[in-house]
């Protein structure tokens, strides 16, 4: 892959217009015990920082990755993003309305209906008592879209036809399904209220390879088809590659590269992208040996001063155990490690 | 030499109350002592279930329903139970996906070892204490004498892992079973603990065998692969020949369905359409003919046994020379272009 | 894979009936004699009960047919019995196997009703408790502690004679059924309360409940419509067990003189008038009834036992 060719991909991309902007998006978590238990055991209160400061946009029609190990937060960002957690600063706006601003019931209808989300484990997103046909017309019936019962049930039909399933599937339960079957049903769900932006949370982590690639491959024929845009959740960087137009990497709460997906992978810049992409296995049996990463991921309760990152980091410098490095523009990634703040 | 696990014929039937299911049907392999078997299959492909029979704990109602185990030339599977809890622990280490059910919570770690070390093996207590820690040291563990008094809640994930490791090789067992050792933890934790695993089982001559889902673990781990299928072997042969060259047609469209780092990610992944069937719904035959591309005749009427293929084997009737003449050309041509090896001659296969 | 199916005798049947029978419960039932022995006497009590007014040998309540020159009858078999009156007569001259049938009706739909109001007072605190979380959560399960360290009967006698002394002697009769629904029903919801709150806390977080938020609904909505049926099962696990507790409750009051009058009798109360002639000779008065309560109790509670299992995949 050459570096043109790269370049020549990035010019032809049509300028789209900006779907989905957050900032400064930061939540917090009370983990303290009950005040008595306080009281008593003289313990201060806990908090979890589990986002800290979190910018990005997307634009329409693209997919935007997330990427992160436990503790991440990323799981957390998503449930912001689609309205199911407030955040405790910050603001998430899609296309132009703050997701958790003050709004009319009919206004907050309008955009709860442009906002869905594909969950990660296919056997507790849907409700084990409803048939699949209920489960898909709920959000057809909670947002008013289709009033006749007999034009909504054609609508189910065409939603499970859209994602590769039996129209006829509709009158069975979940548990009649393989777990690919059901995460199509979640997808068809996801759709029914003809959304714009979908957040996928780890939407093929529970699923096997052979499934995960129909899962995947169903995502991005929907995206072409429908011009959805979305949010992409995901641990796996090779997934990741193949879905994402732009790429976030968060380290316990932080974004700590974001960059064009092309360029993320060909040119990694922060040393933890760095060592996640060294640490994907080697399918492809190049003889490489996987790279040992020494230590394991702190506490978020208690994450190490200054960049989080730092006891970790082979390249680490004084000033990374105090201070907090700023974003600095490398290309076309922004990175916040020091290394790059002396050559800016 | 005498290979430390043989598995003959194999069978498990899970009887229910919708009739009896065979999670593994007919399944033959062998490991050889210091080398390191991976076991893939999507969930329900028996993987799993394999490992709990070699160490006579299959979840009843299941049950072996024919073949053989040996475990370093001696037959297992038919021992009372009293035996084989004496084999497990002392012959054949285990290793499971999340560390917090091997490790119980209300016990320090120093003392399951001790425990453990003693059951099998002679010793007083302050020998086991001393071995205790040495196995600590040895699968990396910081401050191994201090940390022996600390209880697994205080582990994080990664190191808790490292405790099983330890806790399985106490008593310097043949066999290791290692399920899905790495699926709970961290990408940056997993690499730490497949070169961990590797190492002192090859210190140690102990075969192991490693169950797991994830292709990139086996690439990186395994000395030879057994891939299963709806509870049969599809394809057994040395690492490197079934990651780069594939035989069986499923093993193909699994490989090709990973995604990677390399190639272009524009393009769509390779897909097997379909999903593995249930145990009580396996088409007769082959049991991937529905979902394969070079299907013929016989697939959906015979079952394939395993026939050499490459450098190792694979169930499926194109490497039978007898079966592939029947295939038509244009299957023949496919399955080559894949890279299959088919065992007739090529002018003939252009038929 | 031969003789796979089991003997079903494939007769046509609407969606839902086939659906029960294909159910694993149903599996389960036919495979456990006991439970079907328990159900089946269940079963013979309560249409004994339902149709006490069709099949009992007499009115006891019929002042015109009864006479007192018919009092303290042996039963039958015994010397001086009367095969008008198979289990004898009590001191009135009631025939005791009519009263034992026209007991158990107000034995069982005490038990019922008390049970019926004790899930539905449980599940909607439980499920609001679980749901809504934080202060609503700890007030509503700090009462319930505090009320699990008394007795379930003294809380029911307690609300007893608290109803009873606002409803004065004359007009108690009228009310004491409702009473005693009240009373018992409300020294029973704690169990309910506490295990819809459990099944809550871990329903509410699974995927589709999220989903349902996703699309806007609201939390009753999603609590009765997406939560409640997925709980459910635990639930009528307690209720069985539970209807048997409630009909030894409403004996144990009425035993005590505070439940259902002698004009009315219950299984308790029956009980208690017999207890007066135990010792003079008189014992069927008070055995019958007494066994009648112990086989019912019984067999009820047996039902309970397999419904738990079974429902329990991991005993199963």
């Amino acid at each position: 892959m050459s570096m043109q060719g790269l370049a020549v991909a990035n010019e032809t991309g049509v300028e789209r217009k900006t779907l989905v902007e957050v900032e400064g998006l930061r939540r917090v978590f009370d983990l303290s015990k009950p005040w008595l238990n306080r009281m008593i055991e003289r313990e201060g209160r806990v908090f979890l920082t589990a986002v800290d400061g979190v910018d990005f946009s997307i634009r329409q029609g693209e997919t935007y990755a997330l990427v992160g190990e436990s503790g991440s937060g990323k799981s957390t960002i998503a449930k912001m993003a689609v309205g199911l957690l407030p955040p405790s600063a910050g603001s998430i706006a899609i296309d132009g309305a703050d997701v958790w601003g003050k709004k009319s019931p009919e206004a907050e209808r309008r955009m709860r209906r442009k906002i869905q989300m594909i969950f990660q484990d296919p056997f507790a997103s849907l409700n084990p008592r409803w048939r699949v046909g209920s489960i898909i017309a709920e959000p057809i019936k909670a947002f008013g879209l289709i009033d006749d019962p007999l034009d909504r049930a054609a609508r189910v039909g065409e939603l499970l036809s859209l994602v590769g399933l039996d129209p006829r599937d509709g009158q069975k339960f979940p548990h009649e399904f393989s777990g690919g079957q059901r995460q199509r049903i979640a997808i068809a769900r996801a759709l029914a209220s003809e959304p714009n932006f979908i957040v996928c949370d780890e939407p093929t982590s529970a699923l096997d390879v052979s499934v995960q690639a129909q899962v995947l491959n169903l995502l991005r024929d929907l995206q072409e088809r429908l011009g959805l845009t979305y949010l992409f959740i995901s641990h796996n960087l090779a997934v990741v590659r193949h879905v994402a137009t732009r790429v976030g990497v968060l380290y316990l709460g932080r974004l700590v590269e974001e960059a064009p997906a092309r360029e993320l992978f060909a040119a990694p810049q922060h040393p933890y992208t760095k060592m996640l992409l060294e640490a994907v296995p080697d399918i492809e049996m190049e003889g490489k040996d996987r790279q040992s990463i020494a230590g394991e991921i702190p506490n978020p309760i208690t994450p190490p001063a200054g960049c989080h990152f730092h006891p970790r980091c082979p390249v680490r410098r004084p000033e990374c155990d105090v201070e907090t490095p700023p974003p600095h523009r490398v290309g076309d990634a922004t990175v916040r490690c020091h290394l790059f703040g002396s050559a800016s | 030499m005498t290979p430390a696990l043989s598995v003959r014929n194999l069978r498990i039937e899970i009887p229910t109350r919708r009739g009896v299911l065979t999670a593994i049907d007919d399944l033959s392999f062998d490991i050889a002592p210091g080398e390191v078997l991976g076991m893939v299959g999507e969930s329900g492909a028996g993987k799993s279930i394999t490992g709990s029979a070699v160490i006579g704990l299959l979840e009843p109602p299941g049950r072996v329903a024919g073949g053989e185990i040996h475990l370093a030339g001696e037959r297992i599977d038919h021992l009372p139970p009293e035996r084989m809890r004496h084999i497990r622990g002392k012959r054949i280490g285990m290793i499971f996906q999340d560390p917090l059910t091997s490790l119980n919570p209300l016990y320090r770690i120093g003392d399951q070892l001790v425990e453990t070390i003693m059951t099998h093996q002679r010793m007083t207590t302050a020998e086991a204490r001393d071995k205790a820690q040495r196995l600590l040291e040895e699968v990396g563990i910081p401050a191994a004498k201090t940390r022996l008094s600390s209880y697994p809640h205080q582990f994080s994930g990664g190191m808790r892992q490292r405790v099983v490791i330890a806790l399985a090789l106490a008593a310097d067992p043949e066999l290791v079973i290692a399920d899905e050792p790495t699926t709970a933890l961290d990408v940056s934790v997993q690499a730490q603990i497949i070169a961990l695993l590797k190492r002192l089982c090859a210190e140690r001559g102990a075969a192991v065998m490693l169950i797991t889902h994830d292709m990139g673990v086996i690439a990186e781990t395994a000395d030879r692969v057994c891939v299963l299928y709806a509870g049969r072997l599809a394809e057994l042969g040395p690492v490197r020949d079934v990651v780069k060259h594939p035989q069986h047609p499923y093993t193909i469209g699994l490989m090709s369905a990973i995604p990677s780092l390399t190639g272009d990610p524009d393009e769509a992944l390779a897909q097997i359409p379909g999903s593995m069937p249930r145990l009580g719904a396996i088409p007769a035959g082959c049991a991937f003919n529905p979902r394969c591309g070079y299907r013929f005749d016989p697939c959906t009427v015979e079952r394939p046994p395993p026939y050499d293929a490459g450098a190792g084997e694979a169930a499926c009737f194109l490497h039978a020379p007898a079966f592939a003449r029947q295939a038509p050309a244009e299957t023949l041509r496919q399955a080559d272009a894949a890279g299959i090896q088919l065992s007739i001659p090529n002018g003939e296969a252009a038929r | 894979m031969s003789d796979v199916t089991s003997q079903e005798t494939n007769r046509s049947a609407p969606g839902a009936f086939r659906r029960m029978r294909d159910s694993d419960l149903w599996y389960s039932f036919t495979r456990s004699p006991l439970a079907m022995l328990s159900a089946l006497v269940v079963l013979i009590f309560v249409l004994a009960a339902l149709f006490a007014p069709l099949i009992a040998p007499h009115d006891p309540f019929d002042p015109g047919s009864i006479s007192i020159l018919d009092s303290f009858l042996p039963p039958a078999w015994e010397d001086g019995g009367d095969a008008r009156f198979l289990l004898g007569t009590d001191d009135q001259g009631r025939d005791v196997l009519s009263t034992i049938l026209f007991g158990m009706r107000i034995s069982l739909a005490v038990g019922f009703a008390s049970v019926v109001f004790a899930m539905l007072l449980g599940i909607t605190l439980g499920l609001v408790a679980g749901y809504f979380g934080g202060w609503v959560d700890s007030v509503i399960m700090r009462i319930a502690d505090v009320q699990l360290t008394f007795p379930a009967i003294l809380i029911a006698l307690l609300i007893n004679g608290v109803a009873r002394a606002m409803a004065g002697p004359q007009s108690y009769d009228k009310v004491v059924f409702v009473v005693l629904v009240l009373s018992i029903g409300l020294s029973f919801w704690v169990q309910y309360g506490r295990t819809v709150r459990g099944s809550v806390l871990v329903e509410a977080n699974k995927e589709y409940v999220l989903a349902a938020r996703l699309i806007g609904l609201g939390p009753w909505t999603i609590m009765f419509k997406h939560v409640l049926p997925n709980v459910l099962g635990p639930v009528l696990v307690i209720a069985t067990i539970n209807l048997a507790l409630a009909i030894i409750t409403e004996a144990t009051l009425s035993f005590l003189g505070v439940g259902v009058p002698p004009t009315q009798p219950s299984l308790g109360t029956l009980i208690r008038i017999g207890n007066d002639f135990l010792f003079s000779g008189e014992w069927w008065i008070t055995i019958f009834p007494g066994i009648t309560l112990a086989i019912l109790a019984l067999t009820v509670n047996l039902l309970g036992d397999w419904l738990r299992d079974a429902l329990n995949p991991k005993l199963r």
